[in-house]
Order: C-alpha cells, then sequence, then structure tokens
C-alpha cells in the first residue's frame, strides 16, 4: 500500500473541492438565474472536460503551463520552479477538468428553485445575500452536495490528465491512480490490487452518503 | 398620511398592458378578468417583480416607479405584502420561520413573538414548527397571507389566493378573509378570474381584458350595469340583444326601447337619443317566470314569451333556453329552481311566459365588438 499517494490523491481532491466550491456556486448560481445569448456556448464549453479523451485535455493543459507558455512562465518566474510536474500545476489541472463536475449539479440544484420562491423572498425584504444564505443554498444542497462527492471522487480517480500534466513524482504527483498502474506494469497485483480496493471503498462510500443525504432531506421535505 | 395606490401601466409587449386603478386604504380591489388578461403581471408591476415600459406607480405619496422620470424602487424596498398563487413558501422553513423571514428589521427576540402573534391572527396557533409540505392546502395559505402580513405591508397582494385549495376549504377562507380585512388599514388588490369570489369580497371591481382596464366601479354596479357589450360579456352577462330607443318619460323615470315587436320600459337613460340603436342586456336576477296555472305578480311588468327549446338540469336549478320570437334569432337564457320547474310543468317544447324587469334592463352603446374602436378607460 503506497500511502503517500494515497495521502496525495486525498489531498488533491480535497483542494479540488475547497476552490470549486465557491465557484461553483457562483457560476452555478448565476447560469440558473440569467438568460444570455450565447448561454448555450458557455455552457459547452464548461461541459467540455466531460467528452475530452482525458490525453487531449492533458496535452492542452501541459502546453498551456509549460515554460514556453505566458502562464508557465509567470508561474515560474514569481516561485523559481517550473509548474508542470509539480503539485500546484497537478492542481489547476484538476480544477479544471472537473468543471463539469462540479459545476452542473449545482446549476441543476439552483434551477430546481421555484422562480416564485425568490419573487417571495424579495418581497418579504430579503437581501440578496440573506436569499442566497437562508433559502437558495439549503434548497440547492443536493445539487451542491452531489458536485462535491463527484469532484472528490473523481479527482481520486484521475488518471489520463494527470499523467499528462504531473508525471509520476513521488510525493509530489503520484497519485493512487498512477501508483495501482505502476504496481501492475511492475507485476505486482497484489499490491495493486489492495490499493484498488482502497480506492474502490472510498469511492463507494462517498457517493452512498452523499445519496443517502440527499433522498433524505427530498422526504423531509416533500412529506 | 395614507392616499393609498395608484397605478398607471402601458406597454405595447411583451405582454400588452394599458391599466389605471387606485386602490384606498382599507379597500378591497378585485381585478376580474379571462385568464391571460395581465391580471397577474398588474399585481407583479406593482410588487416591482415585472418592469413596464411607461407608467408610473405610487404608494401613499411615495412614487415607486416611473417610467418617464427613471424612478425604480425596488422590491425589497417596497414593503409589499404579497400572496402567491401557490403560496411560494420556503420549503425548507418551519411555518414560524417562514414568517419570521420577512421581519428582518426587527430584533430576533421581537421578531419571534411578533411572528407568534400573526400566526395565531390566522388561527395557527401550535402549528408554528411544521414545515408547509406537512400543512394543509388552507393551513398552507394561511402560512402565506401570515407571512405577507408579517412586514405591514403598505399593500396587500393576492393572486388568485383560493385556487389551490378544496371548495369546502374555500368557502371557510373566504370568511376568514372577510374578517380579517376589517383589521387592515392597507389597500389590498384581489386577483381573480372568479366572479363570485369578487362580489362577495372586494369593495370595487375592476374589469380586465387582454391587458386592458375597461370598467372599474362597484361590484353589483359593474356586473349589471357595465358600459360596454365587452364588459357584458367578461362579467358573464348572457342576456345580451339588440334594440331602438322609442322614447323617454322623465316623469315615471321610464325608457322605451322596442325589442323584436315588443315595447320593453327600461330604468330611464335619457344619454341614449330616441331612434338610437343600442344594446341593452339585463341580469339574471330581472328575470321573473310567470306562473303557468294563475297570474303571479309583476305580470304585467314586460310581459315575453316563447318556446324552452333547450332544458339543461344543473343540480338545483335548471337552465333553459327560451326561443322568443323565432328560433333564428339568440334566445333568452333562464335559470330557475329545479321545483319551480317541475310545478310548472317545464319541459322542451312547452311555451313560458317571463317578465323582464324594467330596472334591469341595462342601455349600452351598440355592439362595439364588430368595430374595433378602443373603449374609454373609466
Amino acid at each position: 500500500m503506497d500511502w503517500t499517494a494515497l495521502n496525495l490523491s486525498l489531498k488533491l481532491a480535497a483542494c479540488t473541492v475547497l476552490i470549486l466550491l465557491p465557484l461553483g456556486i457562483w457560476a452555478g448560481h448565476a447560469l440558473a438565474a440569467h438568460h444570455f445569448r450565447g448561454k448555450a456556448w458557455v455552457e459547452a464549453l464548461l461541459a467540455l472536460p466531460l467528452v475530452l479523451p482525458p490525453t487531449v485535455l492533458g496535452y492542452y493543459l501541459l502546453v498551456m503551463m509549460g515554460g514556453a507558455s505566458p502562464i508557465g512562465q509567470f508561474y515560474e518566474s514569481v516561485f523559481g520552479r517550473p509548474l508542470v510536474f509539480s503539485f500546484e500545476g497537478l492542481l489547476l489541472a484538476s480544477v479544471i477538468f472537473n468543471i463539469p463536475f462540479a459545476i452542473q449539479p449545482m446549476q441543476r440544484g439552483f434551477e430546481a428553485i421555484a422562480p416564485e420562491v425568490r419573487d417571495a423572498a424579495a418581497c418579504s425584504g430579503l437581501s440578496r445575500w440573506r436569499t442566497l444564505w437562508r433559502i437558495e443554498l439549503p434548497l440547492a444542497w443536493p445539487g451542491i452536495l452531489s458536485a462535491v462527492v463527484l469532484t472528490f471522487a473523481h479527482t481520486l480517480g484521475e488518471f489520463g490528465v494527470v499523467l499528462m500534466v504531473g508525471g509520476s513524482i513521488p510525493g509530489e504527483t503520484k497519485t493512487i491512480a498512477i501508483a495501482i498502474y505502476d504496481r501492475v506494469q511492475a507485476f505486482d497485483t497484489a499490491g495493486a490490487g489492495v490499493m484498488s480496493a482502497a480506492l474502490l471503498l472510498i469511492s463507494l462510500i462517498a457517493i452512498g452518503a452523499a445519496y443517502f443525504t440527499t433522498s433524505r432531506i427530498r422526504t423531509r421535505r416533500h412529506g | 398620511m395614507a392616499d393609498g395606490i395608484r397605478i398607471r401601466l402601458q406597454q405595447s409587449g411583451p405582454i400588452p398592458l394599458d391599466a389605471t386603478l387606485d386602490c384606498a386604504p382599507g379597500e378591497v380591489l378585485a381585478l376580474v378578468g379571462p385568464s391571460g388578461s395581465g391580471k397577474t403581471s398588474i399585481l407583479r408591476a406593482i410588487a416591482g417583480l415585472l418592469r413596464a415600459r411607461h407608467g408610473a406607480i405610487h404608494c401613499n405619496g411615495d412614487c415607486w416607479f416611473d417610467g418617464e422620470a427613471h424612478v425604480w424602487v425596488e422590491t425589497r424596498k417596497r414593503r409589499v405584502g404579497y400572496v402567491f398563487q401557490n403560496y411560494a413558501l420556503f420549503p425548507h422553513l418551519s411555518a414560524l420561520h417562514n414568517v419570521m423571514e420577512a421581519m428582518l428589521e426587527l430584533p430576533v427576540a421581537e421578531r419571534e413573538r411578533r411572528a407568534r402573534d400573526v400566526l395565531a391572527r390566522v388561527r395557527l396557533a401550535g402549528l408554528e414548527h411544521r414545515v408547509p409540505a406537512t400543512l394543509s392546502g388552507g393551513q398552507q395559505q394561511r402560512v402565506a397571507v401570515a407571512r405577507a402580513l408579517a412586514r405591514e405591508p403598505r399593500v396587500l397582494l393576492l393572486d388568485e389566493p383560493f385556487s389551490a385549495v378544496d371548495r369546502a376549504t374555500r368557502q371557510r377562507l373566504y370568511r376568514e378573509l372577510a374578517e380579517l380585512r376589517r383589521e387592515l388599514a392597507m389597500p389590498v388588490i384581489l386577483v381573480t378570474h372568479d366572479l363570485d369570489e369578487a362580489m362577495m369580497l372586494a369593495d370595487r371591481i375592476s374589469v380586465l381584458h387582454q391587458g386592458r382596464t375597461l370598467q372599474s366601479g362597484d361590484p353589483y354596479a359593474v356586473m349589471t350595469r357595465p358600459d360596454t357589450v365587452e364588459v357584458a360579456q367578461l362579467v358573464g352577462l348572457r342576456n345580451v340583444f339588440r334594440a331602438g330607443v322609442v322614447g323617454h318619460d322623465t316623469e315615471r323615470k321610464v325608457t322605451t326601447i322596442e325589442w323584436r315587436g315588443h315595447r320593453l320600459e327600461a330604468r330611464l337613460q335619457p344619454e341614449f337619443k330616441v331612434g338610437q340603436q343600442v344594446t341593452w342586456a339585463i341580469p339574471p336576477g330581472h328575470l321573473v317566470l310567470h306562473r303557468r296555472d294563475r297570474p303571479s305578480r309583476g305580470e304585467r311588468e314586460n310581459p315575453v314569451s316563447g318556446m324552452v327549446i333547450e332544458y339543461l338540469p344543473m343540480g338545483e336549478n335548471v337552465a333553459l333556453t327560451v326561443a322568443v320570437n323565432g328560433t333564428e334569432r339568440p334566445p333568452l337564457f333562464l335559470t330557475v329552481p329545479v321545483h319551480t320547474a317541475r310545478r310548472n310543468g317545464i319541459t322542451q317544447g312547452v311555451e313560458i311566459s317571463v317578465s323582464l324587469l324594467a330596472e334591469g334592463i341595462h342601455l349600452m352603446p351598440a355592439d362595439e365588438s364588430r368595430t374595433p374602436a378602443k373603449p374609454e378607460v373609466k
């Protein structure tokens, strides 16, 4: 069991969730509340990571973060080391490929709130912040929870993109999915089996807990 | 301090509006009209949930909206109480917290005390901690009313508040609202498509069609004396016919019209010239069926007779369609209790006679629906 890799994967997943949570709430809320020209294209762009092969996405991220790109050069001039093949680079990639997993469930969650409920909040004198905090977030909570769990589980399991932009540096970019692959390459099927089982269990627990919680919320609200 | 609310809204699209309304403090104004006549849009404009192109809304001297001067006060600052058609309660909050959310300007302790008071006023004491899904339709409606009243609104807006409850509950809620309204000091605007509801609850009604306010006034007056044929149709008057004015007798306070060879006496309406073609209408309550076995009271008043061409039982009553002077002309519609119809041996094909009470005969300008002239907004 490669504890360092598991630890790194969990850290990467947690950081990705922390970054995408506020971002997803903002974007999901905005997309649910507003209709504008070109909205379909914006949604298509955000959904793109769902359909692109991880290697294609990884390739573009690699080019975007590499030493030849403005982003890569800027990062290197500030921190004195390259962005690619670092934990930060991996995190940036993880945030990008998880965008649809975070935003879509939250957008659906906000869209499910009846427009009159928002109107009623305005008529009751609630400010925008209070409406978001007291009315919209609690009502969109099942969607937000799904987004968090999907993002977390998906980050743990991602392989292609991580391999492209992270390489396999122990303690820095070698996640558990990569470690499993390494074990199989080294004919250590027992080691790969233990780690696969651990990943399976963590993902199942996370998704199961989310389903259980959302179904309980629904029963309570709809009697 | 208070002069109520004055509303003027105009726009050609997306929802056409041409409405002028006012409602005094403590008064209940009902907006009536078929679905799609713009009633809800007007309420939304008052609440600031819809912005009309032109017009102005003033409430107790404050300007909430002025299309020309670009004044716009946002919803949360208008202090309106709004009861939505499906109540729009906050589904995750208890009845108490639904009401408390509308009192944010008060300190927390005060908020809870006041919210309990308001809930008790709408007879929900003891149900404070229930969430909406566990309350009946009538109870949810009361929570919505309590929440709307919690802010001490400057105007109370009710959008078809009785449409989502069953008939028995509705009757009870009518009585409760009628009681409650005596304590209310703000203008109350009620949207409904149900004329009986408007009659029962409103001090004044305003008839709307395609966003236009056609006529406003005392409910009984609007329903029995509509300004135009269009209003007559909207308030459900079915007996609408054409006639010519024969003369006025100011002493007897009578205007005589000629209809299908009958000389009918109507209430004096000298604004119509002798010889002029008019449309006349009579409300159902002013038609009196004569007894067939012996003469009855009022028989001399505008008697007309005809053949029953349709006999349609509707519960306790029977709807009769009577052909007067030939079946090809618009018939007279009459509703009588079943027992009356039975006692008089009325069935299809029988000849009956009816008095058209002079007081109920109301004259209007000749049918305007054929000329697309715009009726005056009164």
